[in-house]
């Protein structure tokens, strides 16, 4: 799931410095001071640096980092609750794109009402409001009447599922249930920029667990663009099209999850990386080894190194037969769903190159066999134990270079 | 010690003449004041006691059902008022109730205002807090003193001094409920886009209602402490029976005009406590 391909936040060049005298910060900051520097220097705190990230239609883009990254801050940026000192934010605005670093109050109060929502991380809801009333907080702030606020405010209780608890006041909730207040609230304004600042951090594990998937099933129908923070990676993992990984106030390095998991940029990357589980991340086709490295002999395939398992391949290379042993085995999809278990053991399974690791190794378990990924039907490469190894091997290779730190 | 005490520094006069100044040169301002608010305190205490006592009394208890659902409440207050009125301080009650009303009201209107501002700027607060500190600590007989000159005998002295008296607790609650608003509930406003004036009125003001509504509550409770000294200057109302019973040191007549005014106080204490404030507070 990856972008239109239309930019819907830029951001260029964003320093965001918190102090009196930002000038003299941006100057050190230029000849290259760090953040401890110039805080002794000037007492100007560097809350972002440099920062460049374009986010596009549709995505979801994790800012990921430890607390005081920037992450936030970078985050807040986008709707003008903090300040940029010096760069651009550009945000779409239907046709085109408005700077909110530079745009007047008029401008910035359009976008908030219109383009962009927030969700908070200690859910933010108004204790005095029911929970009607806060879903239609932004409604009212726009002007909108009552009786055409609350069809909305029904619409979008029934999109989180708090249809019934419309009257209760906010606190009378679980955190999981006001959090999906905060989103019904973010959601009713319709806008299609959704700022999320760690909004399930404040949850139990299975709660979050659960709204995430939640979120993720209301953005394939919504397909809002999300810029998300978070501190835990494999919720960044989970949720992310792209992430961006913060630290000390610059992006350190941006890119797919797969990308993030397989070649960090640096040691604070790979000692996040060292604690993720790469099971749900990594993907068969970063797995596998290539039809190009396999060996073949006359019109055969060969899939492990013994020579066990021979595909025949037709014309077109899509894998026509299979022979295991020197026995015929029967070459079976993969289907999302099915009964791994049950798979017999003269199963040969074809599998899409995005199956998750997990997959390959439930496949692996139950058949004997490795697994054979196709693309548009045709025979791309393999999934073996050496392939599933090397994978596991890949992360704990990465932590080994990470320095103990004790974290 | 001598030398220190033969130049004495003319603090007093300087007050004393610049309280004469005033006296000469805007008594017109000080007496179209005075006329204003005697006017409307006296217009207010007419239509109080146009009323019959025994309808006021039932549109005071129904009052008070409206507000807390509470029939033994209404009970007492009923039955309090008619003490009041056989002991034959019901003419008394009204006066000082009216006073109390217009106080409150005074410092409210101009107190809230002022506690928002201070909230939004500090070097405000920092600037009205010793003037604040002054006005509560400054014994009231000090300022009884120019207040009867400038507005002459009667009840407006007595309310102006009620007021100077009873305006720092508005002021300071509505300060503290305003700038107690946690920052998130005040961004959320903002990331919606609220103006200035919605964050005030959407977020702002009903975090801070119950606060603000305890200041009202202390206002109440602080005007009517001043009854007895607005008396001194000439209001009418249940201080003047104390004023009297203490020249003639009667104690039966002050001891039933101190009982009438502790009705009063306990009745406007329950009237005006929040309902439901445990429901409200997380």
């Amino acid at each position: 799931m990856t972008g239109s391909g239309m930019k819907v936040v830029d951001f260029q060049n964003v320093d965001i410095i918190f102090g009196k005298d930002p000038q003299k910060a941006l100057t050190l900051l230029d000849q290259g001071a760090e953040r401890d520097e110039i805080l002794a220097k000037t007492d100007n705190v560097i809350g972002v640096a440099g920062a460049s990230l374009t986010i596009e239609e549709g995505e979801i883009c994790v800012l990921m980092g430890l607390s005081g990254s920037g992450k936030s801050t970078l985050l807040r940026a986008v709707n003008g609750l903090n300040k940029v000192t010096r760069g651009k934010i550009l945000v779409r605005d239907t046709d085109n794109l408005v700077d909110v670093a530079s745009c007047d109050a008029r401008t910035l109060r359009h976008l908030r009402m219109n383009r962009v929502a927030m969700v908070f991380q200690q859910f933010a809801l108004l204790p005095w409001r029911t929970v009607a009333e806060n879903v239609g907080l932004g409604l009212e702030l726009r002007g909108m009447d009552k009786a055409e606020r609350a069809a909305i405010v029904e619409e979008k209780l029934e999109l989180v599922g708090l249809s019934q608890w419309k009257d209760k006041f906010a606190h009378e909730l679980s955190g999981g249930m006001q959090q999906r207040v905060g989103l019904a609230r973010a959601f009713a304004t319709d806008a299609d920029i959704l700022l999320m600042d760690e909004p399930f951090s404040a949850l139990d594990p299975l709660i979050r667990d659960h709204l995430q998937d939640e979120l993720l099933e209301l953005q394939q129908r919504l397909k809002k663009t999300i810029i998300f923070v978070s501190h835990d990676l494999d919720e960044a993992l989970k949720l992310g099209t792209h992430i961006a990984i913060m630290e000390g106030g610059r992006i350190v390095q941006y890119g797919a999850p797969e990308h993030i998991v397989l070649e960090p940029a640096n040691e604070y990357v790979a000692e996040f990386v060292a604690h993720m589980n790469p099971l749900n991340v990594l993907r068969g086709g970063s797995l596998m080894t290539p039809l190009e490295q396999l060996k073949r002999e006359d019109d055969e395939v060969l899939l492990d190194r013994a020579g066990r398992v021979r595909v025949k391949l037709n014309g077109s290379g899509s894998p026509e037969s299979v022979s295991l042993d020197g026995y015929l085995g029967r070459l079976t999809p993969y289907e999302p769903g099915m009964d791994i278990a049950a798979l017999p053991s003269t199963a040969l399974i074809t599998a899409p190159c995005d199956m998750s690791m997990r997959v390959a190794i439930e496949l692996r378990q139950a058949t004997g066999q490795p697994v054979a990924l196709v693309e548009d039907g045709k025979l791309v490469g393999v999934c073996g134990d050496e392939e599933i190894y090397a994978g596991i091997l890949r992360q704990s290779s990465v932590a080994d270079k990470a320095p103990e730190t004790g974290l | 010690m001598d030398f220190i005490e033969n130049y004495k520094i003319p603090l007093g006069n300087w007050i004393s003449d610049f309280v004469d100044f005033l006296n000469d040169h805007a008594a017109w301002f000080f007496n179209f004041i005075s006329d204003v608010l005697g006017f409307l305190i006296e217009g207010l205490i007419d239509v109080l006691q146009a009323v019959p006592g025994l309808l006021l009394i039932a549109l005071i208890g129904a009052f008070a059902y409206w507000l807390h659902r509470s029939i033994w409440l209404v009970v007492g207050i009923v039955l309090s008022l008619l003490l009041i009125v056989n002991i034959g301080y019901w003419e008394e009650t009204i006066e000082t109730l009216a006073l109390v009303i217009f106080a409150t009201a005074t410092c409210m209107i101009v107190g809230v205002p002022v506690g928002i501002a201070a909230a939004h700027r500090p070097w405000l607060y920092t600037a009205i807090r010793p003037v604040l500190d002054l006005m509560q600590t400054i014994p009231t007989f000090v300022y009884l003193i120019p207040t009867l000159i400038l507005f002459g005998l009667g009840v407006v002295p007595g309310l102006i001094s009620t007021v100077i008296f009873a305006i720092p607790a508005p002021i300071r609650l509505t300060y503290l409920g305003i700038s107690s608003v946690p920052k998130n509930l005040y961004e959320a406003g903002e990331s919606f886009g609220a103006t200035k004036s919605q964050l005030l009125w959407k977020v702002e003001l009903p975090h801070a209602l119950p606060t603000i509504m305890a200041g009202l509550t202390q206002c109440i409770m602080l005007s009517l402490s001043m009854v007895v000294i607005a008396a001194l200057v000439g209001a009418d109302g249940l201080g003047k029976p104390v004023v009297r019973a203490l020249n003639t040191v009667n104690i039966a007549r002050g001891f039933e005009a101190g009982l009438a005014i502790v009705i009063v106080a306990i009745l406007l204490d329950r009237i005006c406590k929040q309902r439901g404030l445990n429901q409200k507070e997380r």
